[in-house]
């Protein structure tokens, strides 16, 4: 494909000479060469389109996958937490439900946490401990989810059920709201202990984040809050933290992302019942969970597309954060 | 202040002697390493009270690590210590035991660049009033009006006191620092290269600034415009690799240097 | 200046109290990940023996390895891979140099974060409807798709950032020769943004290599070898999944040593990406 082979150019050695001394060469290469940069822009183009039909062939897919669901329970589905695949009855409610609460779990656990590491890794770490957290944490934003699930259920809750949803259910007064929250049975698995695994996930993504963009915080910037004689705290919260707001916005809305279409870290603990979430200790499912866990096995072709259009709502879920998180962080762009 | 008695020894440094009554920060035998390497050695100079006070020399002189000793700016960094002693009205500031929002409350800061803060003027301004005193609504916006005002920035930005610190002009940007420093009330007022980053017309009025600043501060400015430093300051210090070569009267030092490496810097032999 | 005492002491008991809380779950977060860590070594490196490289998946109570789950893996990733790094590197390019301030561009630019933040087990229900169920079988062939569309907005978007990090005078000298802007781009961009290039498609495999619920719909599993690419075929998650969440001790100590596997891979592929990037910032 080398566009000028005639001419001998090439980027690593341009030869001015070569370039000068044939030109009846250099005009029938660049007559050649109109045709192929014209032919590379339009390959070019192509694979840009073909990114926006996968996406838009993503959501065709899932609305004529899910259309005989949809038109058959119509709204229903989406407010009836009935799921029973013998008598082909479908509501999403309690995956939907599952997904919204799980999510919302984890990012109220992980933001703080990971906010605690950023700042700690760039206000108080000692020199020679920051670089090694810093790319330990980067790296365990890696790991894939799957070893999280393996750990949530083998290592972690047989810990969690014995250390936390023992003592608090025994502790908890009869019709007390701590009763009515930690409801269930005690084997380590539900929305709660879905919800930490989940959080554990995304905690060093945010946290990568939120360091990388803690560091962009120009150095007198800082400097000129020190000067003034505020403290760390008041360094980090006032300063640096309305400084980054824009990027860190969207690293939670990410995060978040991240967690409302986990499948499998949630898969493994979340006790995959269908029914409505009642307590923090209920078993319950996410949409990802039911999908990962029925798909293969559906039997009836109301069964698939009901599996179909969960997935069609959790595309649309994760689209509204995204959008919302486009739209947060415009606005912000304007206004300063 | 004429009792200036020039000493030229066999190093060619030259302190000149100042009022020892007015002196508000004197810093003496003061050594600083980052890391290992020494960049200050053993520099003693006078910061006198209502004066402004310029370093010069060229880059990597020291000048800039001088000054961020006096607030001890330094300390944010590990591997960077300061040697010798710093008196601030008759107490060491690099003592251990000195508080370090105490002092930067009394030794306020602006640097090279503008470094507005991602809040409203207002806010950029009464952030660090806030850090010291619990003052009421009406106290906190006279407080800010007479830091803007003594920034020369009150009559472009009463209108828009709401509006981003960072919506203004680099100039602008760079009063509001100055009205964020002062704000404070600070006792000592440290300028960083603070017009290097303007324009020149911001950079004038910078200095008119500075000039009516001196009657309620001490003033320290680094700078590399040596024409600014004539202007503004009233006492000059020359620093040339870490040491503090000359030091007297701005108008004596631009004049009648008392030596060669002196008179070579400032005629632009070298720098 | 007159300085409020107690504003003083309140404040700076807020610091020492932020301080404390910082450090804490710093220390927190790390024992959890140590803790996961330490799980999946003392689990897995026991299950890691020659047998593993070697042997087919087991029936239950039998002896095996991974070594079907292994290759099938392996085969998907790579031919994603190729999918990926073609398609991904062509639409970073457009977007970078081509389309880079038309209305189409910003679109396709927001439709590409979509696709990358999209959950992944959507994507395999999407390859499921597009390859699987018109074929009545799933594929091998199908478990690359699903992977490669996680892995092309991953490179298109670095293939985008550091194409558009190359300095303008560099286009403008190729410019200057007279050099038509596909030659520049290929033989002077692509060349200096080599390094970016190279760590967006390492991160990108980390990504894929990794994935288990689109595979769970396009691939499936397979106990034995497959060599057809039209069969369902056995890859490394989806055996760890069935087998972590399956009654038999033999089962579940294959799933830890292939979970090992997979996150040493990830590992190094992460630190070679890492150690890449900073080579180019090097030169």
């Amino acid at each position: 494909m080398d566009l000028l082979e005639g001419v001998s150019v090439s980027a690593g050695s341009l030869k001015m000479s070569d370039v000068i001394a044939q030109p009846v060469l250099r005009r029938r290469a660049s007559a050649r060469g109109a045709i192929l940069s014209t032919l590379f822009e339009w390959l070019c183009f192509g694979a840009a389109s073909a990114l926006l039909a996968a996406l838009a062939g993503l959501l065709v897919s899932l609305l004529i996958g899910g259309w005989p669901a949809l038109h058959k329970f119509g709204f229903s589905f989406l407010t009836v937490s009935t799921w029973n695949p013998v008598t082909d009855v479908y509501g999403a409610a309690g995956p939907i439900v599952g997904t919204l609460v799980t999510a919302g779990l984890a990012l109220a656990l992980a933001l703080p946490i990971a906010g605690g590491v950023a700042f700690f890794l760039t206000e108080l770490c000692p020199g020679p401990l920051r670089r090694p957290i810093g790319t330990a944490v980067e790296l365990l934003a890696g790991i894939p989810s799957i070893v999280y699930g393996m750990w949530g259920l083998f290592v972690f809750a047989p810990l969690f059920a014995k250390y936390v949803q023992l003592p608090l259910m025994t502790a908890a007064k009869p019709g007390s709201l701590l009763d009515t929250l930690t409801t269930g049975i005690p084997n380590g698995s539900g929305i709660l202990p879905a919800s930490i695994i989940l959080a554990i996930m995304i905690l060093p993504f945010m946290a990568a984040t939120l360091r990388d963009l803690l560091l962009t915080v120009p150095a007198s910037v800082r400097e000129s809050a020190y000067g003034l004689g505020a403290t760390t705290m008041e360094v980090v919260l006032s300063v640096s933290l309305p400084y980054i707001r824009r990027g860190a916005i969207g690293a939670v809305m990410l995060g978040l992302g991240r967690a409302l279409g986990e499948t499998m870290a949630v898969t493994f603990i979340i006790g995959n019942s269908h029914g409505f979430p009642t307590s923090l200790f209920d078993s319950g499912s996410t949409i990802a969970s039911t999908i990962a866990n029925e798909f293969t096995e559906a039997t009836s072709d109301m069964h698939l597309s009901a599996l179909i259009a969960l997935g069609l709502v959790l595309f649309v879920i994760t689209f509204v954060v995204l959008g919302l998180a486009r739209l947060l962080i415009g606005q912000q762009e304007r206004r300063t | 202040m004429n009792t200036l008695n020039p000493v030229v020894d066999q190093f060619e440094t030259s302190i000149a002697d100042v009022d020892r009554a007015e002196v508000k920060v004197d810093v003496k035998n003061l050594d600083f390493f980052y890391g290992k390497t020494k960049s200050l050695k053993g520099v003693s100079i006078p910061f006198s009270r209502n004066k402004v006070t310029a370093l010069i020399g060229p880059s990597g002189c020291g000048k800039s690590t001088l000054l961020r000793t006096l607030n001890r700016m330094y300390a944010l960094y590990p591997g960077q210590r300061a040697e010798g002693e710093i008196m601030l009205d008759g107490e060491n500031i690099l003592s251990p035991r000195t508080d370090l929002a105490r002092l930067r409350a009394r030794v306020g800061m602006v640097f090279q660049k503008p470094t507005p803060f991602p809040m409203s003027v207002y806010d950029n301004v009464a952030f660090g009033v806030r850090l010291y005193e619990n003052l009421s609504k009406a106290d906190m916006d006279a407080r800010v009006e007479e830091a803007l005002t003594r920034a020369a920035l009150w009559g472009e930005v009463k209108d828009n006191l709401k509006g981003s610190g960072l919506g203004l002009s680099g100039g602008q940007q760079q009063r509001l620092c100055v009205a964020r420093g002062v704000a404070v009330r600070p006792e000592v007022l440290l300028l960083d290269e603070p017009t290097s980053a303007l324009d020149p017309i911001s950079s004038a009025k910078l200095e008119e600034t500075v000039t009516q600043l001196k009657a309620d501060h001490t003033i320290v400015i680094v700078t590399h415009n040596l024409g600014q430093a004539a202007r503004v300051s009233d006492y000059t210090g020359f620093m040339y690799l870490g040491e503090l070569v000359e030091f007297g009267a701005t108008d004596e030092l631009f004049t009648r240097p008392a030596t060669k490496r002196t008179s070579d810097y400032i005629t632009g032999r070298f720098g | 200046m007159t300085v409020s005492t107690t504003l003083l002491l309140r404040r700076r008991a807020a610091n020492a109290s932020f301080v404390v809380f910082c450090g804490l779950v710093t220390a927190i977060a790390l024992a959890a990940l140590a803790a996961i860590l330490w799980t999946l070594l003392s689990k897995g490196l026991g299950g890691v023996n020659l047998d593993v490289f070697i042997k087919a998946t087991p029936a239950p109570n039998s002896h095996g390895g991974l070594a079907n789950a292994i290759l099938g893996s392996i085969g998907m990733c790579v031919a994603a891979m190729v999918m990926a790094v073609v398609i991904g590197m062509l639409a970073g390019t457009w977007l970078a140099e081509y389309g880079q301030r038309s209305r189409y561009g910003a679109v396709v630019r927001f439709m590409n974060d979509v696709l990358l933040s999209a959950p992944s087990i959507l994507v395999g229900l999407f390859v499921y409807e597009l390859l699987v169920h018109p074929f009545h079988s799933f594929s091998a062939i199908a478990g690359a798709v699903a992977l490669a569309l996680l892995a092309a907005p991953v490179i298109t978007r670095t293939t985008e950032d550091v194409l558009s990090l190359q300095p303008t005078a560099l286009r403008e000298a190729g410019v200057s020769l007279g050099a038509p802007l596909a030659l520049i781009i290929r033989e002077i961009l692509w060349r200096s943004a080599r390094n970016g290039l190279l760590t967006g498609a390492l991160l990108a495999f980390a990504r894929i290599s990794g994935e288990t619920a689109p595979l769970l719909f396009t691939a499936l599993n397979n106990q034995f070898f497959s060599f057809n690419p039209l069969k369902p075929t056995a890859n490394l998650p989806v055996v760890i999944f069935n087998y972590a969440l399956s009654p038999y001790d033999d089962w579940r100590n294959l799933a830890w040593a292939g979970a090992l596997l997979i996150a040493a891979t990830v590992l190094v592929v992460t630190i070679v990406a890492r150690i890449v990037a900073q080579e180019q910032r090097r030169s």
